[in-house]
């Protein structure tokens, strides 16, 4: 008997047997593994398990608590629901990634120490990029690559943080990098939370996520939309509670989001900035730091996975069955789609927190929190953030993706895993909207919140009511036009090509006046020594020369072989090299 | 029943129909939020009635302006081969 199972192993250990099982074996596994890993969270209790010491280090891969099994919930559920929308795929190398970037997602979720975290932090970096690389296009592998730089990047700050960390601490123990009253300082301090923002996508470090996510494929764009900006959520929750700055940060990214998805064509790209304005509210709600506020964040993030999920599955839906995905090129899709309509539609009342939907008793709390923490301007300001939320993602994507003018398109309801899949999704907007004692219940703090009065109700359905008023009023405004927005992308976009120009240009030229020099001066006076090396060279060396050269032709052709051109295995030898060298000077930093 | 409802929203026969039910549903939501009981309040707007109906609209026409104005004057709209 197994005392206990850790999620996220069991989804990085079974990722290495999907190739190997025929199709109809394959999507078996696929949800069981799923409904194996939620069973293990449901009899979980808290505690700590799989403790060990690694070169005089404490390593804690599952520590449990309340907050903990919140996201281990989600993370599990979704998990399922993911697979069953991608139970169609032929091919099993999305799948294998998808569980490998499950389980990192679950073991930065269960982490107790921070090197375990870190490990976690990389594998999903490499893992989720994969399923970008996916779609076998140059904008997608271009965007990917992108994609994988600023997630590098971002692990290489927290390496640096938790390096200073444990130098000034001496602990790995994960746990709050600030004081009960939020105060924290110092470099440690600043690359770890620079590290979480970026992978919290709050702006001005957003734009990976809008840029990678709408070039993913179809299914793995589903995983991406829940897993590596709620894991930088729970961490932030973990490590900077009641961190003043998130507040302001939060509400940022709250209305940016917003800005931007008036503006954007591309549907999938309008719900990426739509992760960005939710994952707002739970970026104020760490901020705050009240208990209320860290169960607003925590059930936000819980109900968030579960609705942008099925937006995501939803927009998914449209780009399978059409192959198109720009909102000027769809249209009138409902006469042949109701059921996809009808189940984007749940997850469209739920992310704009429509009573009796999910989003409802999560999203409010966040505010709720901000009023008794007597913030008047937070509150009005996520108030019109919520206004937003419901103008794009219930109306203008809706209204332009399956009605609106006919692009004369008539594609069928997508493969019924699709359907099923979203409407498991659906029911649990609504389930959780219905019954959010359920949710209440898993939080880490005793919830002192009704959510369901008569004036919350109908204030909400004022704003929510007047909002679509406004749509309607305004509709000729909204007609998305055939452009893309400039995002702060354009830094390292055009940067790049700056670099790529300088390389090219001024770099080459130096060069090229270096090697002219060599060539007349240099190598005149080089040749005279040269021949007289050649009577020694001759003799001594080409034996010594002629040996090297053998093993180096045997090694190289050893290593054309490891050269199989696919991404996955490239990815897999980063991954292992990455982990053997942080060990490696992990080592070497405790000696 | 699920391609009937959706039809309502598409088909534009029912034009006419929505126009009117979406303005008996806002009539029905101000007169519910001028009659529920506000005993409790953090802010002093909680005590008005139908202030959130105001401010909904408001914020949805603030949004759209705001936003377009950032996107074409702010030179953020850019043409589709931007970057190519």
């Amino acid at each position: 008997m197994i005392e206990w199972l850790h999620p996220g192993l069991l989804f990085i250990a079974t990722a290495l047997i999907i190739p190997l099982l025929n199709v109809a074996l394959r999507r078996i596994f696929l949800l069981i593994i799923p409904l194996i890993a939620i069973t293990s969270v449901a009899t979980m209790s808290p505690g700590n398990y799989g403790e060990f010491t690694f070169a005089n280090v404490t390593i804690l891969m599952g520590k449990v608590d309340k907050l903990t099994l919140v996201f281990a919930w989600v993370f599990t559920l979704m998990s399922f629901i993911g697979n069953l929308f991608s139970l169609h795929l032929k091919n099993p190398s999305e799948h294998v990634a998808a569980y490998l970037y499950m389980g990192s997602a679950l073991c930065v979720v269960f982490a107790g120490d921070w090197f375990s975290l870190l490990v976690s932090w990389e594998i999903m970096a490499f893992a989720s990029a994969y399923l970008i690389f996916a779609s076998h296009k140059e904008a997608a592998t271009r965007a990917g690559f992108r994609y994988l730089l600023v997630h590098v990047t971002g692990g290489v700050l927290l390496f640096g943080g938790i390096v200073l960390h444990g130098l000034e601490t001496g602990s790995f123990v994960f746990g709050p990098l600030v004081d009960e009253n939020g105060q924290g300082g110092g470099i440690a301090y600043t690359l770890v939370l620079v590290s979480f923002l970026i992978n919290a996508a709050v702006p001005p470090l957003n734009a990976w996520l809008t840029d990678a996510y709408p070039e993913a494929t179809v299914t793995g764009a589903v995983f991406l939309s829940a897993f590596t900006t709620k894991t930088a959520v729970y961490v932030l929750i973990r490590t900077f509670p009641g961190t003043e700055i998130l507040i302001w940060l939060g509400v940022i990214m709250a209305l940016y989001g917003v800005i931007y998805a008036v503006l954007e064509n591309d549907c999938r790209r309008l719900l990426g900035y739509h992760i960005v304005s939710q994952v707002g509210y739970m970026v104020v709600g760490v901020g705050i730091g009240t208990e209320m506020a860290l169960n607003g964040a925590g059930s936000h993030a819980f109900a968030h996975i579960i609705y942008k999920g099925l937006l995501f599955m939803g927009a998914g839906a449209v780009i399978h069955m059409t192959g198109r995905r720009k909102l000027t090129e769809l249209g009138g899709l409902y006469r042949t789609m109701p059921w996809t309509v009808f189940l984007y539609m749940i997850g469209a009342f739920a992310i704009s927190a429509f009573p009796f939907f999910s989003g409802f008793v999560s999203k409010s709390m966040v505010i709720a929190a901000a009023a008794g923490d007597n913030r008047a301007i937070i509150v009005l300001m996520l108030t019109v953030a919520s206004s937003g939320t419901f103008l794009h993602t219930g109306l203008k994507l809706p209204y332009y993706m399956f009605f609106g003018k006919d692009c004369g398109l008539r594609p069928i309801e997508p493969p019924i895993n699709m359907l099923l899949a979203m409407g498991i999704a659906a029911v649990l907007c609504i389930g959780i909207g219905v019954f959010p004692n359920v949710l209440y219940a898993l939080l880490p703090y005793p919830v002192d919140f009704v959510p369901y009065t008569a004036v919350h109700i109908t204030t909400s359905l004022g704003i929510l009511m007047f909002t679509a008023a406004g749509f309607v009023l305004m509709l000729k405004f909204l007609d998305p036009e055939k452009t893309i927005s400039l995002d702060t992308d354009w830094f390292y976009r055009k940067g790049a090509k700056v670099f790529m120009w300088i390389a090219s240009k001024p770099i080459a030229s130096f060069e090229g006046a270096i090697s002219n020099i060599s060539d007349t001066v240099i190598l005149k006076s080089l040749r005279g020594a040269a021949t007289r090396s050649l009577e020694v060279d001759v003799g001594l060396v080409d034996g010594f020369v002629n040996g090297v050269a053998r093993t180096a032709l045997f090694v190289g052709t050893t290593a054309r072989r490891l050269q199989t051109g696919i991404v996955t295995h490239y990815a897999a030898a980063m991954i292992i090299g990455l982990a053997l060298s942080l060990s490696f000077y992990f080592l070497l930093w405790l000696e | 029943m699920i391609s009937k409802i959706i039809n309502f929203f598409g088909e534009s026969k029912f034009q006419k129909t929505r126009f009117r039910a979406l303005i008996a549903v806002l009539i029905l939501v101000v007169i519910a939020d001028i009659l529920v009981t506000r005993d409790h309040g953090d802010f002093f707007w909680d005590y008005l009635p139908a202030w959130s109906a105001g401010f909904g609209f408001v914020s949805c026409v603030l949004i759209i302006f705001v936003s377009k104005a950032i996107g074409h004057q702010g030179r953020i709209m850019q043409d589709e081969d931007y970057y190519d």
